[in-house]
């Protein structure tokens, strides 16, 4: 063997133990992540499974020691979440036009999609807080009106964020040749640059309703929750987190089993969102 | 191709109004053969970086003129300065003249929608819109004209017979105009450019991302589409420019080195750079 192969041959042996550790650790860590799902999955189907009886989805919330369901937390959650997201979606989406269409790469688009990516991450209770003071203490009562605003503050920056990097990936050579045929500025955005990036913003869409769905700390303080039945969006109105919330933290077995399938049914509800969410952006990629 | 589906054109078509401005009428039938484009002193700027510098050129309507030179020596943006392309971008400015039948399109007052669907304009690399086929051809038609349905296929079909792309398409105009080859796609774009009867047409380098045989049909259409329209196009083939245009436009540094006949410039080059470069000593 020449001294150039032996050379070789101690410098590889020394790249594929490095190689090895670091694809050592990467595997360890990737198995803590997956254990940890696994065991909240399978704990929580194996816990909510059982309480998802048809009374779960019919009755109301019960009282202590009587039988009931979740039907009116489900439904309250359900109508805060659309009017969450049918608040919020549209602003998000006027917001990430302008950012990304109108004010590209101006200091003032950057500020503001900075400050767009604190809110993002902002805790999430400091917005139920934010809602508490601003609609909850002048109206002199929660309501499921708060809640909703409450969610769309969420919606907000998740949809203003996907707008603007799917507006991005658009491709320059796209709006030239529109402009090329004498396409007015509106029409490039509305009927080039949306088709384009349609199925990327609706997937940002989505994932906002997946974030809401399963959110408390903004509902706590703005749609508290109701015992009863309730389409009035002007009064409390019940909803699934924060069920889960008060019956998980209870004392008694039967509403500990409905918090537990209520639990599940987020999980599940989320879980069918970024599917489809992810469906979708396959059959994009499908596309092109 | 039947005569019927050929578009005709208005003698003298209009050309978009400068607001403020009530500069002369129709220009002339005979003239127009003359100098379509005059452009007088052009200067670009790309920041404070001057990509043109003093351009001085006449383009002749109804023949095909061909931009070359090396990468980088503004051809490019000498085409896009012509429809203004540049406006897109607030960093980008022209000073001068770009007289069209004229009118100077650099008049700030100039509405750019109208003289862009004037100046159809192709890319180096197909850009069909996430739409049909038919919508897209449609799509320009629709922005300036309200036309019935069996209109509207009219001209989408007259539109893509032209650009020698129908038979291919007629039988799935509702698909996706993104599931086109690379050569279909560019003559989509083709078609779509005449589809709004514009009276130039700018291409920029249209056949760089095209395999020869469909280089070669898009220059079978460019000399049939020449008794028609002003055809400007930027070209990085120098044979190309040799067998498709009647007269170059050779481009050094932002300078206009040489213009003038097509057979001139190759066989009988005035300037000592533009032999260098068309016979490939540099660029």
């Amino acid at each position: 063997m020449s001294l150039a192969a032996e050379f070789d041959a101690a410098r590889y042996r020394n790249r594929r133990g490095r190689n090895l550790i670091v694809l050592g650790l990467s595997t360890v860590a990737t198995g803590i992540g997956l254990f940890v799902l696994a065991a909240i999955l399978s704990d929580l189907l194996w816990e909510g499974a059982s309480a998802w009886t048809p009374a779960l989805f019919t009755q109301m919330t019960p009282p202590p020691g009587s039988a009931g369901g979740l039907v009116n937390a489900i439904a309250g959650s359900l109508a805060m979440t659309v009017v969450g997201t049918l608040i919020g979606t549209p602003i998000g989406i006027f917001a990430g036009t302008y950012l990304a269409e109108y004010s590209r790469g101006s200091r003032f688009s950057q500020i503001v999609q900075f400050i767009n990516d604190i809110l993002l991450s902002a805790p999430s209770i400091i917005i139920g807080l934010f809602i508490y003071q601003v609609m909850v203490v002048p109206m002199g009562h929660f309501s499921a009106w708060a809640g909703s605003v409450a969610l769309s503050i969420l919606v907000v920056p998740v949809v203003v964020r996907t707008t603007v990097d799917m507006l991005g990936l658009v491709p320059n050579s796209l709006r030239e040749a529109a402009a090329a045929l004498g396409t007015p500025k509106w029409k490039i955005v509305t009927l080039v640059c949306y088709r384009a990036a349609m199925q990327g913003m609706l997937t940002g869409v989505m994932l906002a309703v997946a974030r809401i769905s399963g959110e408390t700390a903004p509902l706590l303080f703005t749609a508290l929750n109701n015992q009863f039945w309730s389409s009035d969006m002007n009064r409390p109105m019940a909803n699934l987190p924060v069920v889960i919330f008060q019956f998980a933290l209870s004392p008694y077995d039967d509403w500990q089993r409905l918090a537990w399938g209520g639990a599940l049914l987020i999980t599940v509800t989320i879980l069918c969102l970024n599917i489809a969410a992810r469906a979708l952006v396959n059959l994009s990629s499908l596309k092109q | 191709m039947t005569p019927e589906t050929l578009q005709t054109r208005p003698a003298t078509p209009p050309m978009p109004e400068i607001r403020g401005h009530d500069v002369g009428a129709s220009v002339p039938a005979a003239e127009r053969h003359a100098d379509k484009i005059v452009v007088k002193d052009l200067r670009f700027y790309y920041k404070k970086y001057e990509a043109l510098k003093n351009i001085n050129l006449k383009v002749s309507d109804r023949q095909v003129t061909a931009f070359i030179g090396p990468s980088g020596c503004g051809k490019s943006t000498l085409l896009r300065c012509l429809n203004r392309m540049y406006d897109l971008y607030p960093e980008q400015r022209a000073t001068g003249e770009i007289l069209v039948d004229g009118r100077n399109i650099l008049d700030p007052k100039l509405d750019l929608n109208l003289l862009r669907a004037k100046i159809g304009m192709v890319f180096q690399k197909p850009t069909p819109f996430p739409m049909s086929i038919f919508d897209n051809i449609a799509f320009g038609i629709r922005l300036y004209e309200s036309l019935s349905p069996s209109e509207l296929m009219d001209r989408v079909e007259s539109a893509l017979n032209r650009a020698a792309l129908w038979t291919e398409v007629k039988d799935k105009l509702k698909q996706s105009g993104l599931g086109l080859s690379g050569g279909q796609q560019q003559r989509l774009c083709i078609a779509r450019a005449i589809a709004v009867k514009p009276e130039i047409l700018l291409l920029d380098e249209p056949c760089s991302a095209l395999d020869p045989i469909s280089t070669q049909k898009v220059e079978e259409l460019i000399s049939e589409l020449k008794s028609e329209y002003c055809i400007i196009m930027v070209t990085h083939s120098m044979q190309q420019a040799a067998r498709s245009s009647d007269f170059t436009a050779f481009m050094y540094l932002g300078e206009l080195i040489e213009f003038s006949a097509t057979e001139t410039v190759f066989t009988n080059p005035a300037n000592k750079r533009t032999e260098d470069y068309i016979t490939g000593r540099f660029g």
